[in-house]
């Protein structure tokens, strides 16, 4: 791998190309990514970007698990939503088994994904602060994140990698204490809210940094396939939870933020918007909660029926599918395959980067929020 | 199949109007739950693609993925397609016979299909006609073999520690 940068004869004798690799260790690539940046000056005239750093064949490695181990490899995926992840594939099994949950099990899960969309979005908050070179926000969407993944951590034992949602329900009962606990981590994360939106929303430098920057519109996001808050950040209006409604969210009362110019800052500002959402739902989830079983019957050994079946979840990076292929009465998926939302946002980045100023790069990536175990699965 | 067959997920109005979008294109229309299910052969991928793109009443603007499955005596690729004005879904099916693992890079049509393609020919060695860089993606340059496919075993593999 070349680590030095290197100068190529361009058509132009007069000018040449300046090839410097950005990563794969870099703090601003959020993981182990690597993209060759070919420059004029100080403008970015090629792209070309390398993943692959962090694939661990995850497709390939649930062929050789039984359905309720799975589970623990969808958590390694976006290792900052986990819930989210292990939701979509619980649902695929559900799906293909045809099997009801119990209501109290559907409210646990949205509580849990919707907190864990409130912390994923915090820690884009933080890091964002630190690619556009503010300090101040990471310390804040740290704090708030930690709030909450203890929160996670009482229900599930894990802060992060819970394993906690089952085929047909949740792994055990919620523990003693936790919707009041609920309700005052939802006191602090207003609060906090309020703190992030005061130093970065309002911030003259951020907007400066931030606005026409990387601009993507709704045509091109969609010919990308690129999805979640950088496609709504263009104006379309597309949510899974609204567009193919899924659990209980029909009967929960929310909006889904849209942007207009489709920049960095509008991709910002939506994904600010939705924290303010995502803690309303929990509000009502919770005011709401049942009682009752948190487990629906399930067989103990799960052998779907033949078929294929195909399942969808709002992320808080955008639409992860789950392609479950069965061949019937065996305790393996024939094939799983994964569709990471970060996946497709990232490989909109090369026509975002072409003919911006270097120091836009970060902050056209940060803006992407990729989580690279997706990625590269 | 007719109409009234239909699985209640999928209106009665969207299927005749992919049927009347995709008429005179030999293929077989069913149903996969709740999506609309199209097998084809592949010759008449990049001309099905571009029509249910482009007429507004299917509007398959979306390519959601694109999954390689190794039925071991062939290969099958499936499209799943989507419109994010309605939330009508497609799903194209195609089977690749092994001796000639070839498709019509569907890039002119959906961008975003570059990384996917690029995806199934590492992981299961499918060439894709008309794609731009066919470089490996998600593994590193000189990997042997396809580890998608079923005849890749894990645990032949040495352990890797780098050099």
């Amino acid at each position: 791998m070349e680590t030095k940068a290197e100068v190529v004869k361009s058509a132009n004798p007069d000018m040449a190309e300046l090839r410097i690799n950005m990563g794969p260790q870099h703090p601003a690539t959020h993981g182990v990514f690597r993209m060759v940046l070919g420059l004029d000056g100080e403008r970015i005239i090629s792209v070309e970007p390398h993943i692959g750093y962090l694939h661990r064949g995850s497709e390939k490695l649930s062929e050789g698990e039984n359905f309720q181990q799975i589970t623990t490899l969808f958590d390694r995926l976006d290792y900052v939503s986990n819930f989210n992840n292990e939701w979509v594939y619980v649902r695929v099994v559900e799906k293909a088994m045809e099997i009801e949950l119990p209501e109290r099990a559907e409210y646990i899960r949205v509580i849990l994904a919707e907190l864990n969309r409130i912390a994923s979005h915090f820690l884009f908050y933080g890091t964002y602060g630190l690619d556009t070179g503010a300090m101040n926000p990471s310390m804040v969407g740290f704090r708030e994140r930690e709030r909450i993944q203890e929160v996670f951590e009482a229900v599930s034992g894990a802060r992060m990698m819970h394993n906690y949602f089952r085929v047909g329900g949740v792994k055990e009962d919620l523990p003693d204490g936790f919707v009041p606990a609920v309700g005052n981590l939802l006191d602090h994360l207003k609060r906090g809210y309020d703190d992030a939106r005061d130093t970065l929303t309002e911030s003259e430098i951020f907007i400066e940094r931030t606005a026409d920057i990387g601009k993507l519109s709704a045509e091109e996001t969609l010919d990308y396939g690129v999805t979640g808050p950088i496609l709504r950040a263009a104006g379309v209006d597309y949510d899974i939870r609204k567009a193919d409604p899924y659990s209980i969210y029909p009967e929960l009362d929310f909006q889904i933020p849209l942007g207009s110019h489709g920049d960095c800052y509008d991709r910002y500002m939506v994904r600010m918007l939705e924290i303010e959402q995502s803690i309303r739902i929990v509000e009502q989830a919770i005011s709401r909660l049942p009682d009752g079983p948190i487990q629906s019957k399930v067989p103990r050994i799960m052998r779907p029926p033949e078929g294929d079946f195909y399942v969808h979840g709002e992320n808080p990076r955008g639409d992860l599918g789950v392609y479950l292929v069965s061949k019937g009465g065996t305790v393996r998926p024939y094939r799983l395959k994964i569709r990471g939302p970060s996946f497709s946002n990232l490989m909109a980045l090369s026509s975002m980067l072409e003919n911006v100023y270097l120091a836009d790069a970060t902050v056209i990536l940060g803006s992407l929020d990729i989580v690279l175990g997706e990625v590269d699965r | 199949m007719s109409s009234e067959d239909f699985d209640k997920h999928i209106a009665v109005e969207f299927f005749d109007s992919v049927k009347r979008v995709i008429q005179g294109i030999p293929c077989d229309l069913g149903n996969s739950r709740d999506e609309l299910e199209i097998k084809l052969d592949r010759k008449y991928l990049l001309k099905i693609a571009g029509l249910l793109k482009d007429d507004s009443s299917t509007d398959m603007k979306y390519l959601r993925s694109l999954s390689i499955v190794d039925w071991i005596e062939d290969m099958e690729a499936v499209y799943h397609l989507s419109s994010v004005n309605h939330s009508n879904r497609i799903v194209i099916k195609i089977r690749v016979p092994m001796d000639e693992l070839l498709l019509d890079s569907v890039i002119p049509v959906w961008r975003g299909a570059d990384w996917h393609e690029r995806e199934a020919n590492d992981l299961f060695g499918v060439r894709f006609r008309g794609h731009p860089n066919m470089a490996p993606l998600i593994l590193y340059d000189g990997f042997e073999g396809f580890p998608g496919r079923k005849s890749y075993e894990l645990a032949e593999q040495d352990t890797f520690y780098g050099d």
